[in-house]
Protein backbone atom coordinates (compact mmCIF):
# COMPACT_ATOMS: atom_id res chain seq x y z
CA UNK A 1 0.00 0.00 0.00
CA UNK A 2 1.23 3.47 -0.85
CA UNK A 3 0.30 6.53 1.16
CA UNK A 4 1.21 9.93 -0.22
CA UNK A 5 3.54 11.73 2.12
CA UNK A 6 3.98 15.46 1.81
CA UNK A 7 6.62 17.72 3.27
CA UNK A 8 10.37 17.92 3.08
CA UNK A 9 10.47 20.25 0.06
CA UNK A 10 12.52 22.88 1.87
CA UNK A 11 14.95 20.27 3.20
CA UNK A 12 15.32 18.79 -0.30
CA UNK A 13 15.92 22.18 -1.94
CA UNK A 14 18.53 23.05 0.66
CA UNK A 15 20.20 19.66 0.31
CA UNK A 16 20.52 20.23 -3.43
CA UNK A 17 21.90 23.73 -2.91
CA UNK A 18 24.53 22.31 -0.60
CA UNK A 19 25.26 19.55 -3.12
CA UNK A 20 25.97 22.24 -5.73
CA UNK A 21 28.34 24.01 -3.36
CA UNK A 22 30.14 20.79 -2.45
CA UNK A 23 30.39 19.89 -6.13
CA UNK A 24 32.24 23.14 -6.73
CA UNK A 25 34.58 22.52 -3.80
CA UNK A 26 37.04 25.13 -2.61
CA UNK A 27 36.49 28.24 -4.76
CA UNK A 28 40.15 29.15 -4.28
CA UNK A 29 40.85 26.24 -6.64
CA UNK A 30 40.09 26.81 -10.33
CA UNK A 31 36.85 25.28 -11.59
CA UNK A 32 37.05 22.29 -13.97
CA UNK A 33 35.65 22.89 -17.44
CA UNK A 34 33.77 20.22 -19.36
CA UNK A 35 36.46 20.41 -22.06
CA UNK A 36 39.16 19.72 -19.45
CA UNK A 37 37.31 16.61 -18.29
CA UNK A 38 36.78 15.48 -21.89
CA UNK A 39 40.46 15.88 -22.75
CA UNK A 40 42.20 14.91 -19.51
CA UNK A 41 39.82 12.38 -17.93
CA UNK A 42 39.22 10.69 -21.26
CA UNK A 43 39.15 7.11 -19.98
CA UNK A 44 36.45 8.05 -17.46
CA UNK A 45 34.59 9.72 -20.34
CA UNK A 46 34.97 6.51 -22.36
CA UNK A 47 33.55 4.39 -19.58
CA UNK A 48 30.56 6.68 -19.16
CA UNK A 49 29.88 6.55 -22.92
CA UNK A 50 30.21 2.76 -23.01
CA UNK A 51 27.98 2.02 -20.04
CA UNK A 52 25.68 4.97 -20.70
CA UNK A 53 25.37 3.43 -24.17
CA UNK A 54 25.60 6.82 -25.88
CA UNK A 55 28.64 8.00 -27.82
CA UNK A 56 29.03 11.73 -27.10
CA UNK A 57 32.24 12.75 -25.30
CA UNK A 58 30.98 16.24 -24.38
CA UNK A 59 27.83 14.90 -22.76
CA UNK A 60 29.77 12.24 -20.87
CA UNK A 61 32.20 14.89 -19.59
CA UNK A 62 29.31 17.08 -18.47
CA UNK A 63 27.76 14.11 -16.68
CA UNK A 64 31.04 13.44 -14.86
CA UNK A 65 31.22 17.06 -13.74
CA UNK A 66 27.60 17.05 -12.58
CA UNK A 67 28.01 13.76 -10.71
CA UNK A 68 31.16 14.93 -8.90
CA UNK A 69 33.08 12.08 -10.51
CA UNK A 70 30.64 9.35 -9.41
CA UNK A 71 30.75 7.39 -12.67
CA UNK A 72 27.66 5.28 -12.04
CA UNK A 73 25.71 8.49 -11.31
CA UNK A 74 27.16 9.95 -14.54
CA UNK A 75 26.09 6.84 -16.48
CA UNK A 76 22.62 7.24 -14.95
CA UNK A 77 22.46 10.84 -16.24
CA UNK A 78 23.48 9.71 -19.73
CA UNK A 79 20.94 6.88 -19.76
CA UNK A 80 18.22 9.32 -18.69
CA UNK A 81 19.22 11.78 -21.43
CA UNK A 82 19.35 8.98 -24.00
CA UNK A 83 15.70 8.16 -23.43
CA UNK A 84 14.75 11.73 -24.47
CA UNK A 85 16.43 11.38 -27.88
CA UNK A 86 14.25 10.51 -30.85
CA UNK A 87 15.71 7.47 -32.62
CA UNK A 88 16.76 8.67 -36.07
CA UNK A 89 17.66 5.21 -37.26
CA UNK A 90 20.44 2.67 -37.16
CA UNK A 91 23.85 2.66 -38.75
CA UNK A 92 25.40 -0.05 -40.88
CA UNK A 93 27.54 -2.45 -38.83
CA UNK A 94 30.95 -0.86 -38.34
CA UNK A 95 33.88 -2.31 -40.26
CA UNK A 96 36.49 -2.85 -37.57
CA UNK A 97 38.80 -4.41 -40.18
CA UNK A 98 39.18 -0.90 -41.65
CA UNK A 99 39.93 0.66 -38.25
CA UNK A 100 42.58 3.42 -38.09
CA UNK A 101 44.44 1.71 -35.25
CA UNK A 102 46.14 3.56 -32.41
CA UNK A 103 46.90 0.21 -30.86
CA UNK A 104 46.89 -3.31 -32.18
CA UNK A 105 48.46 -6.26 -30.43
CA UNK A 106 48.24 -10.01 -30.65
CA UNK A 107 49.18 -12.38 -27.85
CA UNK A 108 49.11 -15.36 -30.21
CA UNK A 109 51.23 -14.35 -33.20
CA UNK A 110 54.42 -12.40 -32.68
CA UNK A 111 55.04 -11.60 -36.33
CA UNK A 112 51.52 -10.70 -37.35
CA UNK A 113 51.33 -8.62 -40.56
CA UNK A 114 50.93 -4.98 -39.57
CA UNK A 115 52.97 -5.66 -36.47
CA UNK A 116 52.48 -5.23 -32.75
CA UNK A 117 51.56 -1.57 -32.22
CA UNK A 118 51.47 -0.65 -28.54
CA UNK A 119 49.73 2.72 -28.74
CA UNK A 120 49.20 4.94 -25.68
CA UNK A 121 49.13 2.12 -23.12
CA UNK A 122 49.60 1.76 -19.36
CA UNK A 123 51.20 -1.64 -20.05
CA UNK A 124 54.89 -1.81 -19.09
CA UNK A 125 54.62 1.29 -16.88
CA UNK A 126 55.91 0.66 -13.37
CA UNK A 127 52.76 1.80 -11.61
CA UNK A 128 54.76 4.19 -9.49
CA UNK A 129 53.14 7.53 -8.70
CA UNK A 130 54.59 10.19 -10.94
CA UNK A 131 55.06 13.27 -8.78
CA UNK A 132 56.11 15.26 -11.84
CA UNK A 133 52.40 15.39 -12.70
CA UNK A 134 51.85 17.58 -9.62
CA UNK A 135 53.59 20.34 -11.51
CA UNK A 136 51.63 22.27 -14.09
CA UNK A 137 52.63 23.35 -17.56
CA UNK A 138 54.02 20.01 -18.67
CA UNK A 139 54.11 19.69 -22.43
CA UNK A 140 54.66 16.01 -23.20
CA UNK A 141 55.34 15.09 -26.81
CA UNK A 142 54.87 11.72 -28.48
CA UNK A 143 57.54 10.35 -30.76
CA UNK A 144 56.61 9.83 -34.39
CA UNK A 145 57.70 7.53 -37.19
CA UNK A 146 56.70 7.08 -40.81
CA UNK A 147 53.06 5.89 -40.80
CA UNK A 148 52.51 2.29 -41.83
CA UNK A 149 51.23 1.62 -45.29
CA UNK A 150 48.65 -1.01 -46.02
CA UNK A 151 46.07 -2.95 -44.14
CA UNK A 152 45.96 -4.26 -40.61
CA UNK A 153 44.55 -7.71 -41.32
CA UNK A 154 42.51 -9.44 -38.68
CA UNK A 155 44.52 -12.09 -36.82
CA UNK A 156 41.62 -14.54 -36.74
CA UNK A 157 41.41 -14.31 -40.53
CA UNK A 158 44.60 -16.38 -40.77
CA UNK A 159 43.15 -19.12 -38.60
CA UNK A 160 39.84 -18.87 -40.40
CA UNK A 161 41.47 -19.26 -43.80
CA UNK A 162 42.91 -22.60 -42.73
CA UNK A 163 39.68 -23.68 -41.08
CA UNK A 164 41.42 -23.75 -37.70
CA UNK A 165 38.84 -21.54 -35.99
CA UNK A 166 35.07 -21.72 -35.94
CA UNK A 167 33.77 -19.47 -38.76
CA UNK A 168 31.50 -16.52 -38.03
CA UNK A 169 28.41 -16.84 -40.17
CA UNK A 170 27.92 -13.57 -42.03
CA UNK A 171 24.37 -12.28 -42.04
CA UNK A 172 22.48 -9.02 -42.32
CA UNK A 173 19.62 -10.00 -40.08
CA UNK A 174 18.37 -7.08 -37.97
CA UNK A 175 19.44 -7.77 -34.37
CA UNK A 176 17.03 -7.53 -31.42
CA UNK A 177 17.35 -4.35 -29.35
CA UNK A 178 17.11 -4.55 -25.55
CA UNK A 179 16.35 -0.82 -25.38
CA UNK A 180 13.19 -1.40 -27.40
CA UNK A 181 11.83 -4.68 -26.10
CA UNK A 182 12.03 -6.33 -22.68
CA UNK A 183 14.69 -8.99 -22.18
CA UNK A 184 13.56 -12.54 -22.69
CA UNK A 185 15.55 -15.66 -22.00
CA UNK A 186 17.16 -17.44 -23.72
CA UNK A 187 18.43 -14.17 -25.13
CA UNK A 188 20.69 -15.30 -27.98
CA UNK A 189 24.13 -13.99 -28.80
CA UNK A 190 23.23 -10.59 -30.39
CA UNK A 191 21.28 -9.55 -27.29
CA UNK A 192 23.99 -10.92 -24.99
CA UNK A 193 26.63 -8.83 -26.75
CA UNK A 194 24.47 -5.71 -26.51
CA UNK A 195 23.95 -6.29 -22.79
CA UNK A 196 27.64 -6.98 -22.18
CA UNK A 197 28.97 -3.97 -24.07
CA UNK A 198 26.86 -1.62 -21.90
CA UNK A 199 27.28 -3.73 -18.76
CA UNK A 200 29.16 -2.62 -15.66
CA UNK A 201 32.91 -2.90 -16.18
CA UNK A 202 33.49 -4.23 -12.67
CA UNK A 203 30.81 -6.87 -13.00
CA UNK A 204 31.88 -8.05 -16.45
CA UNK A 205 35.53 -8.09 -15.28
CA UNK A 206 34.68 -10.22 -12.26
CA UNK A 207 32.62 -12.64 -14.32
CA UNK A 208 35.50 -12.95 -16.81
CA UNK A 209 37.96 -13.44 -13.96
CA UNK A 210 35.80 -16.20 -12.50
CA UNK A 211 36.15 -18.15 -15.76
CA UNK A 212 39.93 -17.78 -15.55
CA UNK A 213 39.88 -19.12 -12.01
CA UNK A 214 38.01 -22.23 -13.09
CA UNK A 215 34.30 -21.45 -12.94
CA UNK A 216 33.50 -22.19 -16.58
CA UNK A 217 37.06 -22.22 -17.83
CA UNK A 218 37.51 -21.60 -21.56
CA UNK A 219 41.27 -21.18 -22.05
CA UNK A 220 41.37 -17.78 -23.76
CA UNK A 221 44.21 -16.24 -25.74
CA UNK A 222 43.92 -12.64 -26.85
CA UNK A 223 44.13 -13.29 -30.57
CA UNK A 224 43.89 -9.60 -31.20
CA UNK A 225 43.16 -6.38 -29.40
CA UNK A 226 42.72 -3.23 -31.45
CA UNK A 227 41.81 0.33 -30.54
CA UNK A 228 41.15 3.05 -33.06
CA UNK A 229 38.68 5.00 -35.09
CA UNK A 230 36.05 3.65 -37.44
CA UNK A 231 33.61 5.50 -39.66
CA UNK A 232 29.90 5.20 -38.96
CA UNK A 233 27.86 4.82 -42.12
CA UNK A 234 24.10 5.16 -42.31
CA UNK A 235 21.62 4.66 -45.10
CA UNK A 236 19.84 7.96 -45.75
CA UNK A 237 16.37 7.14 -47.06
CA UNK A 238 15.76 10.58 -48.60
CA UNK A 239 18.97 10.26 -50.63
CA UNK A 240 18.85 6.60 -51.52
CA UNK A 241 22.46 5.96 -50.55
CA UNK A 242 24.57 5.69 -47.43
CA UNK A 243 26.89 8.40 -46.06
CA UNK A 244 29.31 8.55 -43.17
CA UNK A 245 27.60 10.35 -40.32
CA UNK A 246 30.53 10.30 -37.93
CA UNK A 247 33.55 8.57 -36.54
CA UNK A 248 33.88 6.73 -33.23
CA UNK A 249 36.75 5.25 -31.25
CA UNK A 250 36.20 1.59 -30.39
CA UNK A 251 38.09 -1.18 -28.65
CA UNK A 252 37.79 -4.65 -30.14
CA UNK A 253 39.01 -7.88 -28.60
CA UNK A 254 38.95 -11.24 -30.29
CA UNK A 255 39.84 -14.22 -28.18
CA UNK A 256 40.91 -17.58 -29.48
CA UNK A 257 39.61 -20.24 -27.12
CA UNK A 258 39.74 -23.91 -26.38
CA UNK A 259 38.83 -26.06 -29.28
CA UNK A 260 35.89 -28.23 -29.98
CA UNK A 261 35.71 -31.19 -32.29
CA UNK A 262 33.87 -34.41 -32.70
CA UNK A 263 33.93 -37.58 -34.70
CA UNK A 264 32.44 -35.73 -37.67
CA UNK A 265 34.17 -32.38 -37.30
CA UNK A 266 37.91 -31.78 -37.02
CA UNK A 267 39.28 -29.92 -34.00
CA UNK A 268 38.80 -26.15 -34.20
CA UNK A 269 39.45 -23.18 -31.98
CA UNK A 270 36.44 -21.17 -30.86
CA UNK A 271 35.94 -17.44 -30.41
CA UNK A 272 34.88 -14.85 -27.90
CA UNK A 273 34.18 -11.29 -28.98
CA UNK A 274 34.29 -7.92 -27.29
CA UNK A 275 33.53 -4.53 -28.85
CA UNK A 276 33.15 -1.45 -26.66
CA UNK A 277 32.89 2.34 -27.14
CA UNK A 278 36.11 4.26 -26.53
CA UNK A 279 39.52 3.12 -25.33
CA UNK A 280 38.24 0.51 -22.89
CA UNK A 281 40.41 -2.57 -23.24
CA UNK A 282 39.85 -4.11 -19.80
CA UNK A 283 36.15 -4.12 -20.56
CA UNK A 284 36.58 -5.43 -24.12
CA UNK A 285 38.74 -8.37 -23.00
CA UNK A 286 36.31 -9.14 -20.18
CA UNK A 287 33.39 -9.01 -22.60
CA UNK A 288 35.10 -11.48 -24.93
CA UNK A 289 35.70 -13.97 -22.11
CA UNK A 290 32.14 -13.75 -20.85
CA UNK A 291 30.76 -13.95 -24.39
CA UNK A 292 32.71 -17.17 -24.86
CA UNK A 293 31.58 -18.61 -21.53
CA UNK A 294 27.93 -17.96 -22.42
CA UNK A 295 28.30 -19.77 -25.75
CA UNK A 296 28.67 -23.23 -24.17
CA UNK A 297 25.34 -24.46 -25.45
CA UNK A 298 25.68 -23.38 -29.09
CA UNK A 299 29.19 -24.88 -29.16
CA UNK A 300 27.88 -28.19 -27.88
CA UNK A 301 29.64 -28.10 -24.53
CA UNK A 302 28.30 -29.25 -21.19
CA UNK A 303 27.52 -26.53 -18.68
CA UNK A 304 29.49 -26.70 -15.47
CA UNK A 305 26.77 -24.64 -13.85
CA UNK A 306 29.27 -21.82 -13.39
CA UNK A 307 27.86 -18.31 -12.82
CA UNK A 308 29.51 -16.98 -16.01
CA UNK A 309 27.74 -19.69 -18.04
CA UNK A 310 24.32 -18.71 -16.70
CA UNK A 311 22.89 -16.31 -19.26
CA UNK A 312 20.07 -15.03 -17.10
CA UNK A 313 22.33 -14.54 -14.09
CA UNK A 314 24.91 -12.60 -16.10
CA UNK A 315 22.57 -10.47 -18.19
CA UNK A 316 20.12 -9.68 -15.41
CA UNK A 317 22.90 -8.40 -13.16
CA UNK A 318 25.31 -6.74 -15.59
CA UNK A 319 23.50 -3.41 -15.75
CA UNK A 320 24.73 -1.05 -13.06
CA UNK A 321 21.83 1.38 -13.51
CA UNK A 322 19.21 -1.31 -12.91
CA UNK A 323 21.29 -2.62 -10.03
CA UNK A 324 21.88 0.72 -8.37
CA UNK A 325 18.28 1.79 -8.89
CA UNK A 326 16.97 -1.24 -7.05
CA UNK A 327 19.69 -1.20 -4.43
CA UNK A 328 19.49 2.50 -3.62
CA UNK A 329 15.71 2.69 -3.53
CA UNK A 330 15.75 0.90 -0.19
CA UNK A 331 17.18 4.02 1.46
CA UNK A 332 14.17 6.09 0.38
CA UNK A 333 11.18 6.39 2.72
CA UNK A 334 9.56 3.02 3.42
CA UNK A 335 7.73 4.27 6.50
CA UNK A 336 4.44 2.52 5.77
CA UNK A 337 6.08 -0.79 4.80
CA UNK A 338 8.16 -0.66 7.91
CA UNK A 339 5.24 0.34 10.16
CA UNK A 340 3.31 -2.73 9.03
CA UNK A 341 6.31 -5.00 9.68
CA UNK A 342 6.79 -3.40 13.07
CA UNK A 343 3.13 -3.96 13.84
CA UNK A 344 3.49 -7.63 12.85
CA UNK A 345 6.56 -8.17 15.03
CA UNK A 346 4.79 -6.54 18.00
CA UNK A 347 1.76 -8.75 17.43
CA UNK A 348 3.89 -11.93 17.28
CA UNK A 349 5.67 -10.95 20.47
CA UNK A 350 2.36 -10.17 22.19
CA UNK A 351 0.95 -13.56 21.18
CA UNK A 352 4.09 -15.34 22.31
CA UNK A 353 3.98 -13.54 25.67
CA UNK A 354 0.32 -14.40 26.13
CA UNK A 355 0.85 -18.10 25.43
CA UNK A 356 3.80 -18.10 27.85
CA UNK A 357 1.58 -16.61 30.55
CA UNK A 358 -1.08 -19.18 29.74
CA UNK A 359 1.42 -22.06 30.08
CA UNK A 360 2.74 -20.63 33.35
CA UNK A 361 -0.80 -20.38 34.71
CA UNK A 362 -1.63 -23.99 33.78
CA UNK B 1 32.41 -5.05 -45.05
CA UNK B 2 29.18 -3.14 -45.82
CA UNK B 3 27.63 -5.47 -48.34
CA UNK B 4 24.22 -3.85 -48.24
CA UNK B 5 25.21 -0.67 -50.11
CA UNK B 6 23.80 -0.84 -53.63
CA UNK B 7 25.71 0.46 -56.65
CA UNK B 8 25.52 4.24 -56.76
CA UNK B 9 25.99 6.70 -59.60
CA UNK B 10 29.21 8.75 -59.82
CA UNK B 11 27.16 11.85 -58.98
CA UNK B 12 25.82 10.21 -55.83
CA UNK B 13 29.28 8.91 -54.99
CA UNK B 14 30.66 12.47 -55.12
CA UNK B 15 27.85 13.72 -52.91
CA UNK B 16 28.39 10.85 -50.50
CA UNK B 17 32.02 11.93 -50.32
CA UNK B 18 31.39 15.54 -49.35
CA UNK B 19 28.50 14.73 -47.00
CA UNK B 20 30.73 12.22 -45.18
CA UNK B 21 33.51 14.78 -44.95
CA UNK B 22 31.12 17.42 -43.56
CA UNK B 23 29.63 15.00 -41.01
CA UNK B 24 33.04 14.20 -39.56
CA UNK B 25 34.45 17.75 -39.72
CA UNK B 26 35.17 19.64 -36.51
CA UNK B 27 32.33 22.16 -36.10
CA UNK B 28 34.79 25.00 -35.39
CA UNK B 29 36.78 24.20 -38.54
CA UNK B 30 33.72 24.27 -40.77
CA UNK B 31 32.50 27.47 -39.11
CA UNK B 32 35.85 29.19 -39.75
CA UNK B 33 35.91 28.13 -43.40
CA UNK B 34 32.33 29.28 -43.96
CA UNK B 35 33.01 32.78 -42.68
CA UNK B 36 34.07 34.00 -46.14
CA UNK B 37 31.34 32.15 -48.02
CA UNK B 38 28.40 34.48 -48.80
CA UNK B 39 25.41 32.94 -47.00
CA UNK B 40 22.66 31.98 -49.45
CA UNK B 41 18.99 32.47 -48.68
CA UNK B 42 17.09 29.29 -47.82
CA UNK B 43 13.97 27.88 -46.20
CA UNK B 44 13.92 24.91 -43.83
CA UNK B 45 12.46 21.68 -45.10
CA UNK B 46 13.36 20.10 -41.77
CA UNK B 47 14.85 22.34 -39.09
CA UNK B 48 17.80 20.84 -37.20
CA UNK B 49 16.76 17.92 -35.02
CA UNK B 50 18.98 16.17 -32.47
CA UNK B 51 18.50 12.44 -32.17
CA UNK B 52 20.17 9.11 -31.58
CA UNK B 53 21.40 6.59 -34.11
CA UNK B 54 21.93 2.99 -33.03
CA UNK B 55 25.39 1.74 -33.94
CA UNK B 56 25.98 -1.90 -34.76
CA UNK B 57 28.90 -4.24 -34.69
CA UNK B 58 29.40 -7.72 -36.08
CA UNK B 59 30.19 -10.83 -34.04
CA UNK B 60 33.83 -11.63 -34.51
CA UNK B 61 34.08 -8.47 -36.63
CA UNK B 62 32.59 -10.19 -39.68
CA UNK B 63 29.58 -12.23 -38.53
CA UNK B 64 25.97 -11.39 -37.69
CA UNK B 65 25.14 -7.84 -36.49
CA UNK B 66 24.37 -6.79 -32.90
CA UNK B 67 23.45 -3.44 -31.38
CA UNK B 68 26.41 -1.61 -29.88
CA UNK B 69 24.88 1.58 -28.47
CA UNK B 70 23.73 4.92 -29.76
CA UNK B 71 25.48 8.07 -30.89
CA UNK B 72 24.14 11.62 -31.02
CA UNK B 73 23.39 12.93 -34.48
CA UNK B 74 21.88 16.20 -35.74
CA UNK B 75 20.06 16.24 -39.05
CA UNK B 76 18.35 18.90 -41.12
CA UNK B 77 17.21 19.65 -44.65
CA UNK B 78 16.85 22.99 -46.39
CA UNK B 79 16.06 24.45 -49.80
CA UNK B 80 18.02 27.33 -51.28
CA UNK B 81 16.11 30.21 -52.82
CA UNK B 82 17.55 28.97 -56.11
CA UNK B 83 15.83 25.60 -55.56
CA UNK B 84 18.62 23.17 -54.60
CA UNK B 85 17.95 20.92 -51.61
CA UNK B 86 20.69 20.33 -49.04
CA UNK B 87 20.72 17.54 -46.47
CA UNK B 88 22.92 17.04 -43.43
CA UNK B 89 23.43 14.20 -40.94
CA UNK B 90 26.29 15.19 -38.65
CA UNK B 91 27.74 13.68 -35.50
CA UNK B 92 26.98 15.45 -32.22
CA UNK B 93 24.45 18.03 -31.10
CA UNK B 94 25.59 21.20 -32.86
CA UNK B 95 22.63 22.57 -34.82
CA UNK B 96 24.62 25.31 -36.53
CA UNK B 97 27.09 22.66 -37.69
CA UNK B 98 24.23 20.71 -39.29
CA UNK B 99 22.94 23.91 -40.90
CA UNK B 100 26.35 24.74 -42.37
CA UNK B 101 26.75 21.18 -43.67
CA UNK B 102 23.35 21.30 -45.37
CA UNK B 103 24.13 24.70 -46.90
CA UNK B 104 27.38 23.34 -48.33
CA UNK B 105 25.56 20.24 -49.62
CA UNK B 106 23.07 22.47 -51.42
CA UNK B 107 25.71 24.89 -52.76
CA UNK B 108 27.68 21.94 -54.16
CA UNK B 109 24.73 21.35 -56.50
CA UNK B 110 24.87 24.91 -57.87
CA UNK B 111 27.31 26.57 -60.28
CA UNK B 112 29.29 27.72 -57.23
CA UNK B 113 30.37 24.11 -56.60
CA UNK B 114 33.99 24.58 -57.65
CA UNK B 115 34.42 27.67 -55.46
CA UNK B 116 32.93 25.86 -52.47
CA UNK B 117 35.10 22.82 -53.11
CA UNK B 118 38.21 25.01 -53.05
CA UNK B 119 37.20 27.16 -50.11
CA UNK B 120 35.57 24.60 -47.82
CA UNK B 121 35.86 20.95 -48.80
CA UNK B 122 39.53 20.88 -49.80
CA UNK B 123 40.75 22.45 -46.52
CA UNK B 124 38.44 20.15 -44.50
CA UNK B 125 39.80 17.13 -46.30
CA UNK B 126 43.34 18.29 -45.71
CA UNK B 127 42.69 18.86 -42.01
CA UNK B 128 41.19 15.36 -41.69
CA UNK B 129 44.14 13.80 -43.50
CA UNK B 130 46.61 15.70 -41.33
CA UNK B 131 44.83 14.63 -38.13
CA UNK B 132 44.74 10.99 -39.17
CA UNK B 133 48.35 11.14 -40.33
CA UNK B 134 49.52 12.59 -37.01
CA UNK B 135 47.95 9.72 -35.07
CA UNK B 136 49.23 7.13 -37.51
CA UNK B 137 52.76 8.55 -37.09
CA UNK B 138 52.54 8.29 -33.29
CA UNK B 139 51.17 4.74 -33.56
CA UNK B 140 54.00 3.78 -35.93
CA UNK B 141 56.55 4.96 -33.35
CA UNK B 142 55.12 2.43 -30.86
CA UNK B 143 55.46 -0.55 -33.21
CA UNK B 144 57.58 -3.26 -31.64
CA UNK B 145 60.76 -4.27 -33.42
CA UNK B 146 61.53 -7.75 -32.21
CA UNK B 147 65.09 -8.89 -32.32
CA UNK B 148 66.20 -12.37 -31.53
CA UNK B 149 69.50 -13.14 -29.85
CA UNK B 150 69.95 -16.52 -31.46
CA UNK B 151 68.18 -17.28 -34.66
CA UNK B 152 67.15 -20.70 -35.87
CA UNK B 153 68.40 -22.56 -38.89
CA UNK B 154 67.72 -19.81 -41.44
Amino acid sequence: MYVAVKGGERAIDNAHAWLAEERRGDTAVAELTVAQIREQMSLAVNRVMAEGSLYDPDLAALAIKQSRGDLIEAIFLIRAYRTTLPRIGHAEPVDTGAMACDRRISATFKDVPGGQVLGPTFDYTHRLLDFALEAEGLDPRAETAAPQEGEMPRVTEYLDRDGLIQAEEHSDEAPPDMTRQPMEYPAGRPLRLQALTRGDEGFVLSMAYSTQRGYGRNHPFVGELRIGRVSVEMDIPELGFAVDIGEVTLTECETVNQFTGSRTEPAQFTRGYGLVFGQTERKAISMALVDRALRWEELGEDSEGAPAQDEEFVLAHADNIQATGFLEHIKLPHYVDFQSELELVRKLRREAAQSDMKEAAE
Amino acid sequence: MTTTAPEITPKSAARKGWMSLLAKARPAELAALMRDVPAPGFVWLRPPQIGGVMLRGRMGGTGAPFNLGEMTVTRCALKLDSGEVGHAYVQGRDKTHAERAAVVDALMQTDRAEVIREAVLAPLDEAATTRAGARAAKAAATKVDFFTMVRGED
